[in-house]
């Protein structure tokens, strides 16, 4: 094996980290926002709690490469999305540009979903899915929240909307924090489909690097190697959060118990 | 029962079912029997890499708590690197890597070298990967068995096995199925990669036919629903079996 290909082409692995960190980070904060409003739409019912509970179990129970699929390959049979501005943005927007915004050339087209590009169907495709299993997450602590906090809050005069928003959220999100670091965790893996989507992410290189020299093991196993060291830097950073954030809880475990690597990446929860 | 439950638990699965059994019979157009195949192959490659990672799975937690020095770090490792690394990207390796290996061995070996099919590359990774999973499972439920089972089954005078059948397995059992049931889950998902190294499952195919077609969003909404319908089975039969093994329990 020669690992001299990997440390020749570094700056593209570079490239690579650099899209799959932010293809996850993207992703994750965008289904955020989609997840704080679906959580409490599913605990208070009724029509909007019925569409959110759809939604979650639509994709919480479908494989993330089959909905990214859809996305790329699937809409594109349609003909309205193919003459809309989704598909394509009209000729004015494309021509909008700042010539000399600093050193780049900025359109306003670049930031419009274009449902053509690999780039956006892996953002909206992987923001759908992670935003659906972080509104699971959510709902769960939001829904296991002490009632006397809830009570609390409200003998102090705040009102509905005070309630949830500086007490019922800030405490269930710190709650879910171990959950959420399984997700984030998830969420890396699971951004390893866009390479098939040919986005050149860590992946992808793996895949090029493997293709171009006709090898069999370098490019994976830079790939893998890249993933794994991603991963166990997450997990220490989320270790450290629960255990700041957590401390009056008194559930971290002690890591002895736990093991420098134990219980910490786990299959996200049902 | 409330009414999102009666939506949830009742409407929804029956409107899912419903989808997928019209579009199988007049959305997809004479292509049903090979959509049929390829959801034939999905599952078979599910069921069987639950069986590896079942077996793996129990090597490693005996290996992590009974094990000696040598046995554990085995095991510590195997969990730790499989667990960082995506399943697609352990698929690739198995498939690409695997077939080197298989050439190379056989070769030095003196023997003819056989094709690592997508379907046996795919087996074993994903056979591989929730074996790690599986492995941190059946440790933690071990791991929460209180040691006095263990001396009431000797204070019994039951044989070593038979304590272990009798008194420990039930108990086994039944903590671990909650882990088990979510390893199955995310398990079922994670076959729907294998399409990437050719394997013609449901996915494959429907990708393929899509393309042909030119109607890949009927084909893709098929393969979005089956895996629907196994999430919804699936977690039926699971809760069922949990309701079930908690008969005796207070």
């Amino acid at each position: 094996m020669n690992f001299d290909l990997a440390f020749k082409h570094w700056d593209l692995f570079a490239q690579g980290v650099w899209m799959t960190l932010h293809l996850t980070a993207l992703s994750l904060f965008i289904g955020m926002m989609i997840a704080v409003p679906t959580a409490f739409a599913m605990l208070r019912g009724g029509i909007a709690g019925n569409v959110a509970h759809g939604y979650v179990y639509l994709f919480r129970g479908t494989p993330l490469i089959v909905q990214t699929y859809l996305l790329y390959y699937g809409l594109s049979q349609f003909e309205v999305i193919r003459d809309s501005w989704f598909w394509r943005p009209p000729s004015y927007l494309r021509k909008a540009c700042f010539e000399d915004f600093l050193y780049w050339k900025i359109c306003v087209a670049d930031f419009i979903p274009s449902l053509r590009s690999a780039w956006w169907c892996a953002v909206i495709a992987f923001s759908l899915n992670s935003g659906a299993y972080v509104a699971e997450i959510l709902r769960g602590a939001l829904k296991n929240t002490p009632k006397g906090e809830l009570e609390a809050a409200r003998a102090m005069g705040l009102t509905d909307k005070q309630v949830r928003k500086l007490i019922h959220l800030p405490s269930a999100i710190r709650r879910a924090l171990p959950q959420y670091g399984n997700e984030v965790i998830f969420m890396l893996h699971g951004s390893s489909v866009a390479s098939v989507i040919t986005l050149q992410d860590i992946l992808g290189t793996g895949r090029t690097i493997n293709a171009k020299y006709y090898v069999a093991y370098e490019g994976f196993l830079s790939a893998a190697f890249l993933y794994l060291c991603i991963t166990y830097i997450l997990v220490f950073l989320f270790r450290a959060v629960e255990r700041h954030y957590l401390k009056h809880l008194n559930i971290a475990e002690p890591s002895a118990k736990r093991g420098w690597f134990g219980r910490t990446v786990a299959v996200p929860a049902r | 029962m409330k009414n999102t439950d009666r939506i949830l638990h009742i409407v929804a699965p029956l409107a899912v079912f419903g989808a997928l059994a019209w579009l199988l019979a007049f959305g997809v157009g004479g292509y049903t029997a090979s959509l049929l195949k390829g959801a034939a192959i999905t599952l078979m490659l599910a069921v069987s890499s639950l069986v590896l990672a079942t077996v793996l799975g129990l090597l490693g937690a005996w290996a992590k708590v009974g094990g000696g020095l040598i046995l554990r770090s085995i095991a510590n490792v195997y969990t730790i690197i499989i667990r960082g690394v995506p399943d697609l990207v352990m698929i690739l390796l198995i498939y690409y890597g695997g077939q080197r290996a298989v050439n190379q061995v056989a070769t030095s070996l003196e023997y003819e070298p056989f094709d690592v099919s997508p379907f046996l590359a795919g087996f074993f990774s994903i056979g591989i990967i929730y074996g790690a999973y599986l492995t941190e499972t059946f440790r933690g439920a071990w791991l929460g068995i209180p040691r006095g089972q263990i001396d009431a089954g000797k204070a019994l005078g039951l044989p070593p096995m038979l304590s272990f059948r009798k008194v420990l397995m039930p108990q086994l059992l039944r903590s671990v199925l909650t882990g088990y049931a979510n390893v199955w889950q995310v398990l079922v998902k994670s076959t729907a990669v294998v399409s990437v190294i050719g394997l013609s499952d449901l996915v494959g195919l429907a990708d393929k036919i899509g393309k042909s077609t030119r109607e890949p969003f009927v084909f893709l909404m098929v393969v979005m629903l089956f895996y629907l319908v196994m999430t919804i089975v699936s977690e039926r039969g699971f809760k069922w079996l949990e309701h079930r093994s908690d008969r005796w329990a207070a």
